[in-house]
């Protein structure tokens, strides 16, 4: 009982079929409350399969899934009270303004005050001075910073983001990652997806990776580096990436 | 369930707002919306006018119910056209993942096509006034043309709203339209059918496009609307009824 109510997230077997794609075959994987959790994958993974099963935009073929306890087909309503999610494409009203998309979500999740809410999000988010300019007029930094307040209004306890740092400069993905570890401090567990083994090295407490439809790697940073081999002596000096590890256990799968 | 259905017009009512706030950033678009059937309208009266024999006096007054048809044909594309934008760009996504009810996005763009509809029959109205158009009709007759329009913009709506979110490419969202829009022309709109071909004739009479502007017309004439009426109602509901059934299934497929 108690170890149920310590996971955010439970996935069971999931599968996913697209009219001739088998993409899910099988997917299992929790999430502690409070974690960052990272889930590692190279184009047409499935990545955002599981993330939009999970928000409940997609209906899953088979398996179980639950998000905060509730499960993602029968109580979706539940579901989308505990959480948020920012897409890959961001999610954001372009003929709007920065402070109006956030009033906008503010309104939709009936909260009090949605212009004090929006005033401290643009704060936090540094985007006070274009805050009253249409977001068509934002840089790309700018439109995610402003997609992920936005996915933070209502302070939903777990927050879904698909890649949340493709296509931004490395400054810009760095504040993504304060934003990311400050979420977490304060006890809100976050999905994330990335294709940058780095990034999932920075952030994560836990890593899986999926691959042809499977969960093949699954565990801490420190779990994942000890399935590589080890070291050689020649070259003790260079600790295996993530990205090494990534490599060698793919490799490895697509020689069995 | 509770919350959702708790504030499901509050929630309309913001997705109102929002796309209300895209038609008044775009005025372009009532513009472009206007300005065809406008040049239309003054072609009509003041090229064709004269050589047009349709047994009333004011031509304008004859022509003005096509007209707003015209108009409302061309307006539901961008209806199409804000739709399909919405559902590639993934704010669609934003919304479904909240705990607000899945129709209340869709609802929005409807509402938002009845609104600036509205607001392009004002405008053509507005013009076909300084053209010299003139109705003694009472205020009853003019709320029945209004609920007439209102229908007709409904039942066009609800295939934009087919259009909007089976389209693969943006034409495909917004060229569904042109036949609408041609529709009046095979109509009693512009000429009575009498002066047709037999073949054509029989398709113009048999339209829905010509019950509803018979119906207009006589409404906005203070003459008798007979079975015109109905069979207008008839159309615009049936269509209505049609094209919502499948929009709703495709848009529950969809997200
Ligand atoms: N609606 C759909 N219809 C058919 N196939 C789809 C559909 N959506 C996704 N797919 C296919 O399913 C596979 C997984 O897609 P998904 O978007 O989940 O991958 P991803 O890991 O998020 O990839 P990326 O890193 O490119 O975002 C891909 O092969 C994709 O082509
Ligand atoms: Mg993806």
């Amino acid at each position: 009982m108690n170890a149920k109510q310590n996971k955010a997230i439970q996935v069971m077997g999931l599968q996913k079929s697209y009219k001739t794609v088998h993409v899910l075959k099988g997917v299992d994987f929790e999430v502690e409350k409070g974690s960052i959790f990272a889930l590692l994958g190279s184009n047409g993974a499935g990545k955002t399969t599981i993330i939009k099963i999970l928000t409940t935009l997609l209906k899953q073929d088979g398996g179980t899934a639950t998000v905060n306890g509730f499960d993602v087909a029968a109580k979706a309503d539940l579901v989308r009270q505990s959480i948020s999610l920012t897409g890959q494409f961001a999610a954001v009203d372009e003929i709007l303004t920065g402070r109006e998309n956030l009033i906008m979500i503010a309104n939709l999740r009936h909260l009090k005050n949605p212009r004090q809410i929006a005033e401290d999000l643009l704060n936090r988010f540094g985007l006070s001075d274009a805050a009253d300019r249409r977001v068509s007029t934002y840089s790309g930094g700018m439109r995610r910073r402003l997609d992920i307040a936005m996915s933070l209004v209502g302070n939903p306890q777990v927050i879904f983001l698909d890649e949340p740092t493709t296509g931004l400069d490395p400054e810009g993905r760095i504040e993504v990652w304060k934003t990311v570890k400050a979420l977490a401090a304060n006890g809100t567990t976050v999905f994330l997806t990335t294709q940058y083994l780095e990034e999932a090295e920075q952030l994560a407490d836990r890593i899986v990776i999926l691959h042809e439809g499977k969960i093949i790697a699954n565990g801490t940073l420190a779990d994942l580096k000890k399935l590589f081999p080890p070291a050689k002596v020649e070259y003790i000096e260079k600790q295996p990436s993530l990205e090494d590890v990534f490599l060698a256990i793919v490799g490895k799968k697509e020689e069995n | 369930m509770q919350a959702t259905k708790k504030y499901y017009f509050s929630d309309m009512g913001v997705m109102l707002s929002r796309s209300m706030r895209h038609i008044f950033r775009s005025m372009d678009t009532i513009m472009t919306v206007t300005i065809t059937p406008i040049a239309m309208m003054l072609l009509f009266v003041y090229v064709f006018g004269g050589a047009i024999q349709t047994g009333t006096a004011n031509y304008v007054n004859y022509l003005l119910p096509g007209i707003m048809l015209i108009a409302i044909a061309s307006g539901i594309s961008y209806t199409a056209y804000r739709l399909f934008l919405d559902m590639q760009s993934g704010i669609f996504d934003r919304f479904h993942s909240m705990p607000i009810a899945r129709s209340a996005a869709l609802w929005g763009h409807v509402l938002t096509s009845l609104v600036s509809n509205a607001i392009s029959v004002m405008v053509i109205i507005l013009v076909a006034l300084i053209m010299g158009f003139r109705s003694p009709a009472g205020v009853l007759s003019w709320l029945a043309v209004a609920g007439i329009l209102a229908l007709f913009t409904l039942a066009l709506t609800w295939i934009a709203a087919i259009a909007g979110l089976s389209a693969k490419s943006m034409d495909g969202a917004t060229g569904f339209a042109y036949p609408i829009i041609f529709l009046p022309f095979i109509s009693s709109a512009f000429v009575p059918t009498a002066s047709m071909p037999k073949v054509v004739r029989a398709f113009a009479e048999n339209q829905p496009v010509t019950s509803i502007v018979d119906a207009i017309r006589a409404l906005l004439s203070n003459q008798p609307v007979g079975s015109e009426l109905w069979v207008a109602l008839a159309w615009c509901v049936g269509i209505m009824v049609v094209a919502y059934f499948f929009a709703m299934r495709i848009y529950q497929k969809r997200v």
